[in-house]
C-alpha cells in the first residue's frame, strides 16, 4: 500500500486549459505538455481540518448569515455522496460551496450586476461528509446572471463546489448545475467540458429528497481521484 | 475503475467569500489562511511573495493558490492537536486581490527534505478565472543547488524550463524572502505537473 499512486487523472472527463470560446482561458490555460509527476500516496497530503473548524450553520446558507429575517428566493436542499473513482464513499472530507444570491448577485465586490444584495445572504457554506461520504447543504436557488465573455452572455444557475478528498492530487473545484437549465447549451464554460461527461455536472431534482412544505431537493453526487487499481491479471 | 471523474470548472472571479473570507475582509471565518504556520513554529522562517502573469504579463488579480509542505524536520501534521503543538498548518490559502500589485504572500518555513534524496520542496495548486482545470506546480529553492540536482523531479524536467521551478532567496533585515512568480504562459511558462 505504501507504494500506491493515485489513479491517472482523467483528462478525457475535464475541459481543455485552453478553450477560446470561453475567453479568458486564451492567456490563462498552461500551454506546454505536463510533466508527468507520479507521486505516492503516502506523500500525498492533505490539509488538516475536522468538524470543530466548522461553526453549527456553516451547512445551513439560510440561515449562516441571516441579520433581520430570512434570505428571499426558493428554498432548496443540495446533498449528494462523494466516491472515489473505485465506488469507495470519501469520508470526513471538506465540502466547500459559494454561489450567487436568487437575484443572480454575488456579495463579491468585484460583482457590479445591477440586481440587488441581500442582506440575509452570504453565499457560502461548508461541511463534512459522514461515514457515507454524504454532505448536506440548505441554501437559496441562486439566479442566473449576465457575464462579459460574449454579447448577451448569461451564466446558468449553479452552485460552485471545493474539494480536497483524501489526497493532494485528488483535489477538485467544479460547478454544480440545475436539470433543464435553457442556458447550459449556451455556456461555455459547462459546454468547454467533453460532452460526454457533462451530465455529471447538473444535479438531479429528488421528490425524496424534498422536504413537504420546506424545500426542493437535489442530488449531486462528486467523485474523485483514488488509489489506483491495477487490473487483476490472469 | 467503477465510476468516472466529476469534470472540473472553473473557480471563477468570486470564490473570494467563500474560500478565502477572511484575507478578503468578508464576515467568515476562514478555514486557510496565507498563514502556513504560527510565530512558534520551529524552523527558518520565510515569507513566499510571487504574481501570477498572464500570456500578455499582466499580473492576475483573481488567482486562488493553495501551498503544501512538510516543516523544518520533515514533518507533516495528522491530526488539529499535531497542528496546534508544531505551530505548524503544513497548508496555506492566498488569493491574489488583496494586494495593490496582485502579489501572493505567504508566511512559512523553509521545509525540510520530506525523504532523503529529495530536495525541499513546496507543492502548489494553481487556480484562477479562466482556467477550467487547475494544475500543479512546486517550489524549490536556488539555495539548495547540490539537493537540486540530485533530486528526480526537477531532472525529469527539461533543463530549460527548470528555472521556473526555482524560488530567489532574499534576505533583509529580520525577515527572508523568497520570490516565486507563476508565468502561465509564454518563454518563461511554468512548469506544470500532471500529479
Amino acid at each position: 500500500m505504501d507504494e500506491s499512486i493515485l489513479s491517472p487523472r482523467d483528462f478525457d472527463s475535464h475541459p481543455a486549459y485552453v478553450h477560446p470560446p470561453y475567453r479568458s482561458s486564451i492567456k490563462r490555460g498552461p500551454t506546454l505538455p505536463l510533466i508527468p509527476l507520479k507521486e505516492k500516496l503516502r506523500d500525498q497530503r492533505t490539509p488538516v481540518y475536522g468538524t470543530d473548524d466548522l461553526g453549527p450553520l456553516d451547512h445551513d446558507l439560510t440561515r449562516n448569515a441571516a441579520r433581520n429575517g430570512e434570505p428571499l428566493g426558493e428554498r432548496i436542499i443540495v446533498t449528494g455522496r462523494v466516491f472515489d473513482v473505485g465506488g469507495k464513499p470519501v469520508r470526513n472530507t471538506l465540502v466547500e460551496i459559494w454561489q450567487a444570491n436568487a437575484a443572480g448577485r454575488y456579495v463579491h465586490k468585484q460583482d457590479q450586476h445591477d440586481a440587488p444584495l441581500d442582506p440575509n445572504f452570504l453565499g457560502a457554506g461548508r461541511c463534512i461528509t459522514d461515514n457515507d461520504g454524504r454532505y448536506r447543504f440548505l441554501t437559496i436557488k441562486p439566479g442566473a446572471y449576465p457575464w462579459g465573455n460574449h454579447p448577451n452572455a448569461w451564466r446558468p444557475n449553479h452552485i460552485h463546489f471545493s474539494l480536497f478528498g483524501e489526497y493532494f492530487g485528488s483535489r477538485l473545484v467544479t460547478q454544480m448545475y440545475f436539470p433543464g437549465d435553457p442556458l447550459l447549451a449556451l455556456d461555455p464554460i459547462f459546454q468547454g467540458t467533453p460532452e460526454h461527461a457533462r451530465d455529471r455536472l447538473i444535479s438531479r431534482f429528488s421528490i425524496d429528497t424534498t422536504e413537504e412544505s420546506y424545500a426542493l431537493g437535489y442530488e449531486f453526487d462528486i467523485v474523485l481521484r483514488g488509489p489506483n487499481q491495477t487490473p487483476t491479471e490472469r | 475503475m467503477t465510476f468516472k471523474e466529476t469534470p472540473s470548472q472553473t473557480v471563477g472571479p468570486y470564490f473570494a467569500y467563500g474560500l478565502c473570507p477572511q484575507q478578503y475582509d468578508f464576515d467568515l471565518k476562514s478555514l486557510f489562511t496565507p498563514e502556513l504556520v504560527t510565530p512558534d513554529a520551529a524552523g527558518e522562517h520565510i515569507t513566499l511573495i510571487g504574481r501570477v502573469f498572464d500570456g500578455d504579463g499582466h499580473a492576475v488579480h483573481d488567482a486562488m493558490l493553495e501551498f503544501s509542505q512538510v516543516d523544518s524536520e520533515g514533518r507533516y501534521p495528522s491530526t488539529s492537536a499535531e497542528v496546534a503543538n508544531m505551530g505548524f498548518r503544513g497548508f496555506a490559502r492566498v488569493g491574489t486581490g488583496t494586494d495593490p500589485q496582485q502579489r501572493y504572500v505567504v508566511r512559512t518555513v523553509k521545509p525540510a527534505p520530506a525523504h532523503a534524496g529529495d530536495a525541499p520542496h513546496i507543492d502548489v495548486v494553481v487556480t484562477m478565472r479562466g482556467m477550467l482545470t487547475h494544475t500543479f506546480t512546486r517550489i524549490y529553492f536556488d539555495d539548495e543547488t547540490a539537493a537540486n540536482a540530485a533530486d528526480p523531479v526537477p531532472c525529469a524536467v527539461p533543463a530549460e524550463r527548470r528555472a521556473t521551478l526555482i524560488a530567489r532567496r532574499d534576505e533583509r533585515p529580520g525577515n527572508v524572502v523568497y520570490h516565486f512568480d507563476i508565468h502561465m504562459q509564454g518563454e518563461r511558462e511554468t512548469v506544470f505537473f500532471d500529479l
